[in-house]
């Protein structure tokens, strides 16, 4: 297509977006309009693309698809793109985020709109590339390059204390990526290429094998995040703009995880089992720790922010746990993760828009104003509860299910979960729904506009649809991560045999 | 037509949720109702059909929920005799309630939302009951959850409404945390979580040990005990019971369905499903006798002294569910069920009948404040007079049926417990015969208390409404119900007098084998049958006599010496205090779980998060770098965070070492 892969016009489309965004003269209202407008079109398209690629991928195939090679900087580094069932379900998340993101901030920003609109784009063009790229140099030019539009959004179109957040964010997710760097460095070393479709193939030997798992983990973990290098999460929650919480959570959270399944289980497949025990216990420890943390907040989107991290505890605990459910559930769980966390953003940044504040002591009894609204929060709650029918349920399911063959004591008390979600979901919800609406400064809060609806409705629908009928995020993933099992066990020369043998 | 009975409630609540705020009240009432009525002959149909007839059971499959590796989960229904059993009690008890709730919510200015939850909920149970695998069955499980959480909340201005209802699903939570750890366990054990599967595999995993938790356990008796936590929850059952008195919050035909009929005995019917599981598991069954006849009993003490009149049929309720479960657990899967059966009619009665005479009262629900209301109210009378009887297994009523059988099989069945089990059912009868009839006495009899009583606390916030309607708050007149309200009363009336004596043979007699046609286990049946009728006549009857006995009793405190409770509550205070409280389960668990959750987690964020990562962190190298003076502050004021990093480590050292060797 245009002489490009379809994966390239993807990537690149956002930056053509940019570049007329940024071609664009003049400060008045128009030309603002025209740059939110050329901003929404860009990401329509983007999104429909990735569409048109969706129905196109094969999912019953566990090789990479769309792939694109170009030669770059002379031999050993290639431009190369490609996506398999695991990255693939990441991009459309990805893109069908973003016109939601742009959208979401048609009204709320006001300052540096044409900026603000260009950083976005550029993000967009960045996180697509972590998912399709086939380079390990590549990938880490996207993944470290999605860092600076995020300081960005955060540093300029934050609230009060955003400078401290962005440099806080920044400084945590820079620290753990150096350490990469100098993995991916040995690994050429070794290899003498930096293709992932080779290094998936290459065997590294185990004692080196155990510092670049603990070198990715480093990057991998504070992305994730896991505990205990979570605290940068609430702060940059908390003070970055709505539409910036959302690609937050709903995309470079995902970071992490895709890097677990992606480098450390293939690449490291010895270290991986080595470090397991690891994981696990800090996958379980953020599961509980951050439960309670939640329960205890009173800012809605440090609330929200901190059950993030214990939804990824569930993920890194899936992932590790090597069993087709866990690591299936794991990919289940980030997408839906992406919707309902995303949504749960949204959600409190309408109230944000009409109250200025994030304080959950500032509201209460909303449902008597905001009855739709109420319906609206209330699903996206019950999902990131996990209940059974919204697609909250499908990954945390699968991911203790698989964790539960591997070992019995890590998911029963990742189990606990379901009763801490279910204590700090409700919780929220009633301090800010119900109750007796009796506070002057809500006597005249409206209910979603028009444009809000539009914004709400496919979340709501992707997020009931998945529950009832999550087969196309798990039939898209499952060839690759039946290879990706495959392919660890052989490498630990052993059939693994489920850990609750019974005689 | 099975899909049907299924989904009509559905196709109610997607009409009058969305929409009944434009279709407006009256429309949403008839729309979701008349659909329940529909869904509710269906299931009768089938009953009929599966149950009393020939008709084969089957297992019709919807579609595929999700796939991952050898897990198969599929949306699918499954119709044999035990579904027919609960298809009828849910759709009869439903629809009467819809029908009911149009009198009883007239004046409350939500009835759309609520016709619509109370479609979804029967939906959701409906679900449940049709399941054919373990995670179709907890969908519908944690559905009705939802579901009694709205519902509990549905007065969502009343701050006890919303606690009633959080605490309602956090507690279920508990119990599903357990009923998720036994899928789990099942699926590792056979692959699937099909019931024909894990049934054909059942026998095979008998006595064999499974190494879980760190311990060698005998496989099958840790599943049930697994997947029994969650029917406890659901069931609210000793320990896990606290939420059901608080969830009378809701409004009553809410308690009528969902927390007596219907939602709560899910855990009934999943034992009874499972029965080929916990057949393998003697030991868990004892346990399930254990926690049901303590139960049965404990409930029933504190039922003894509520002033509430809702309150006391809630633990009447528990106590009942106890029943239940102590007939399961001696290997009477047929007679838990056809008390569930029986109860399903005269629970439900005896709540509509006290939201009758709520309504009567203006929504007052204290007992002090009653009295005498039987010359005003006679239909209402008549019919909680039928129910009290039929609770206390008067002769030939349905609870005669159902309820001594169960007393019989613990007396006759030689399992581990079941003489526990006696002894307490036993006794229970006899209170469960006191508190039935106090409460009767205490509303219908005696001088009337409601002429000169303030009526200012414990309402409902419709009964703003009845005032705005021009009824003056005080000096009122009771008046009996509308007929959307007498008719489910008169109905369930005839399913508490005769259900017993029609069905009882089908369900637990002779020929219960063709009835089932292999629906749930019936194994030892006949052994059990037979005991039965060889028991000795003092222990068939003593229940019957303690049945009398607790009515004399009440008849005496209640009509013919009004002051003995008053003077016995003040010579046995401790024992009052102890009752009146509920044996001060809330606050203990207040203090050894609530507490300490919050209390951990504000430890966690300030300290952990706060004082610790970051302290040591970012904030601990910019301020070192930065500026030494805030540093040594920082150090000052945090030897305490010092040790609490210690501890932190520690225990993430701790646990990764206890996983890496083989505590698995």
């Amino acid at each position: 297509m245009f002489g490009f892969g379809i994966l390239s016009c993807i990537v690149f489309l956002p930056l053509a977006g940019a570049g007329f965004i940024l071609a664009l003269r003049g400060n008045d209202e128009a030309t603002l309009e025209n740059a939110r407008r050329a901003a929404l079109s860009t990401t329509l398209i983007v999104f429909l693309l990735s569409l048109y690629a969706y129905a196109r991928f094969d999912p019953s195939s566990s090789a990479f698809q769309f792939v694109e090679e170009k030669g770059w900087f002379g031999h050993g580094l290639v431009y190369k793109m490609g996506v398999d069932g695991i990255s693939f379900p990441f991009v459309l998340l990805t893109t069908f985020l973003m016109p939601i993101c742009i959208l979401a901030s048609w009204q709320s920003i006001q300052t540096r709109v044409k900026e603000y609109m260009v950083t976005f784009l550029v993000l967009e063009t960045l996180m697509v590339g972590v998912f399709c790229a086939l380079d390990l140099v590549l990938f880490y030019l996207f993944f470290e390059g999605a860092l600076i539009p995020m300081f960005l959004i955060i540093g300029i179109w934050g609230h009060e204390r955003r400078v401290y957040a962005s440099f806080k964010f920044f400084l945590y997710t820079f620290a753990g990526s150096v350490l990469m760097l100098l993995a991916i460095m040995a690994m050429y070393g070794v290899a003498r290429t930096t293709d992932i479709t080779v290094l998936l193939h290459t065997h590294f030997p185990s004692s080196m094998q155990k510092w670049l798992w603990l070198a990715f983990l480093a990057s991998l973990a504070v992305k994730t995040p896991m505990w205990p290098v979570h605290t940068w999460l609430p702060d940059a929650h908390v003070e970055a703009p709505t539409a910036g919480s959302v690609i937050l959570a709903g995309v470079l959270l995902k970071f992490g995880g895709y890097g677990f399944i992606r480098f450390s289980l293939p690449m490291f497949p010895e270290a991986s089992a080595y470090f397991a025990p690891l994981v696990f216990a800090l996958s379980v420890i953020a599961i509980i720790y951050t439960s309670l943390v939640a329960l205890v907040q009173d800012d809605m989107k440090k609330l929200i922010a901190y059950t993030s991290v214990a939804h990824m505890g569930l993920v890194t605990m899936g992932i590790f746990s090597m069993t087709p459910q866990g690591v299936q559930g794991a990919v289940f769980q980030m997408v839906s993760h992406g919707l309902v966390s995303a949504a749960l953003f949204l959600c409190v940044g309408v109230l944000y828009d009409r109250l200025h504040t994030h304080e959950i002591a500032a509201y209460g009894g909303l449902v008597a104003r905001m009855p739709i609204y109420a319906a609206v929060f209330m699903i996206f709650t019950l999902a990131n509860l996990g209940l059974p029918g919204t697609s909250g349920f499908i990954g945390e399911f699968l991911t203790l299910l698989g964790t539960f063959r591997i070992n019995s004591w890590v998911a029963f008390l990742a189990t606990t979960g379901l009763i801490w979600s279910a204590a700090y979901a409700l919780y929220l919800y009633r301090r800010i729904i119900f109750d007796v609406l009796d506070k002057p400064s809500l006597a005249a809060i409206r209910d979603f506009s028009w444009r809000e609806a539009t914004l709400f409705a496919p979340l709501v629908a992707l997020t009931i649809f998945f529950g009832v009928y999550p087969a196309p995020v798990l039939e898209a993933s499952a060839a690759a991560i039946s290879t990706l099992i495959k392919g660890y066990d052989t490498a630990l020369g052993e059939t693994k045999t489920a850990a609750l043998a019974f005689h | 037509m099975y899909a049907a009975i299924v989904f009509l409630p559905l196709l109610g609540f997607l009409i009058a949720g969305p929409f009944g705020w434009r279709i407006g009240a009256r429309p949403s009432e008839i729309v979701t109702t008349s659909l329940l009525f529909v869904s509710a002959l269906l299931s009768w149909i089938v009953f009929i059909q599966v149950a009393l007839g020939t008709a084969p059971a089957t297992v019709s499959l919807i579609g595929n929920w999700f796939t991952s590796g050898a897990l198969q989960v599929d949306w699918s229904l499954r119709i044999d005799t035990l579904t027919a059993v609960m298809l009828v009690v849910v759709g009869t008890v439903s629809s009467l309630t819809h029908l009911y709730s149009i009198g009883y919510m007239r004046d409350d200015p939500s009835r759309p939302r609520f016709f619509a939850y109370l479609s979804l909920f029967t939906f959701t149970m409906l679900m449940l009951v049709t399941a054919d695998n373990l995670v179709q069955m907890f969908f519908g499980w944690e559905g009705v959850g939802l579901m009694s959480y709205l519902l509990v909340g549905f007065w969502y201005e009343k701050p006890s409404a919303n606690a009633a209802a959080i605490k309602a699903f956090v507690v279920n939570r508990v119990g599903d945390f357990g009923f998720a750890l036994g899928i789990f366990l099942v699926f590792t054990l056979t692959n699937s979580v099909g019931f024909d599967q894990i049934f054909a595999a059942a026998p095979g995993l008998a006595n064999k040990t499974v190494h879980v938790f760190g311990l060698d356990m005998d496989a099958m008796t840790i599943t049930c005990l697994l997947l029994f936590m969650g029917a406890m929850g659901k069931s609210a059952q000793f320990l896990l019971h606290t939420w059901l008195p608080d969830a009378m919050e809701g409004p009553t035909p809410v308690s009528a369905l969902i927390h007596a009929a219907t939602m709560v005995t899910a855990g009934v019917f999943m034992v009874a499903r499972l029965s080929p599981l916990f057949e393998q598991a003697p030991a868990a069954l004892s346990f399930v006798t254990i926690i049901g006849a303590t139960t049965a009993f404990f409930a029933a003490t504190i039922a003894l002294v509520q002033p509430d009149i809702k309150k006391v049929i809630a633990y009447s309720t528990c106590s009942q569910l106890g029943y239940m479960f102590a007939g399961l657990g001696v290997g009477g899967y047929s007679l838990g069920i056809f008390h569930l059966f029986t109860h399903g009619f005269f629970k439900a009665l005896l709540f509509l009948s006290a939201g009758s005479v709520i309504t009567a009262m203006h929504h007052d629900q204290d007992m002090r404040n009653m009295g005498g209301l039987w010359k005003k109210i006679p239909f209402t009378f008549a019919a909680m007079t039928i129910g009290t009887l039929a609770i206390t297994a008067f002769p030939f009523t349905s609870g005669y049926y159902s309820k001594d059988a169960i007393i019989e099989a613990n007396f006759a069945s030689d399992r581990t417990g079941a003489f526990y089990g006696y002894l307490l059912t036993t006794a229970a009868a006899g209170l469960t015969s006191f508190y039935s009839w106090r409460l009767v006495f205490l509303t219908f009899f005696g001088a009337p208390r409601w002429a000169t009583a303030g009526h200012g606390s414990g309402h409902d916030p419709a009964a703003h409404d009845h005032d705005a309607n021009g009824h003056p708050r005080h000096a009122f007149d009771p008046h009996e119900s509308p007929l959307s309200m007498l008719i489910p009363l008169g109905v369930l009336s005839v399913g508490a007098l005769f259900a017993g004596v029609v069905f009882s043979h089908d369900f637990i007699g002779e020929d219960a084998g063709e009835f089932w046609k292999g629906a749930l286990f019936l194994g030892p049946y006949k052994q059990l049958l037979e005991a039965r009728e060889d028991i000795p006549t003092f222990a068939k009857e003593l229940p019957t006599l303690l049945m009398v006995f607790g009515f004399l009793v009440a008849v005496l405190f209640y009509v013919l010496v009004p002051s003995i409770p008053a003077w016995l509550a003040r010579i046995f205070r401790p024992v009052y205090e102890f009752l009146l409280n509920k044996w001060y389960f809330d606050e203990l668990y207040d203090f050894i779980f609530v507490r300490p959750a919050f209390r951990l987690g504000r430890l966690f964020w300030k300290g952990g998060d706060g004082a610790i990562i970051d302290g040591l962190g970012p904030d601990g190298v910019a301020a070192r770098v930065v500026d030494v003076t805030a540093r040594a502050v920082r150090l000052e004021s945090g030897y305490i965070y010092h040790y609490a990093f210690a501890m932190l480590f520690g225990l993430a050292l701790a646990m990764t070492w206890y996983i890496a060797e083989g505590v698995r």
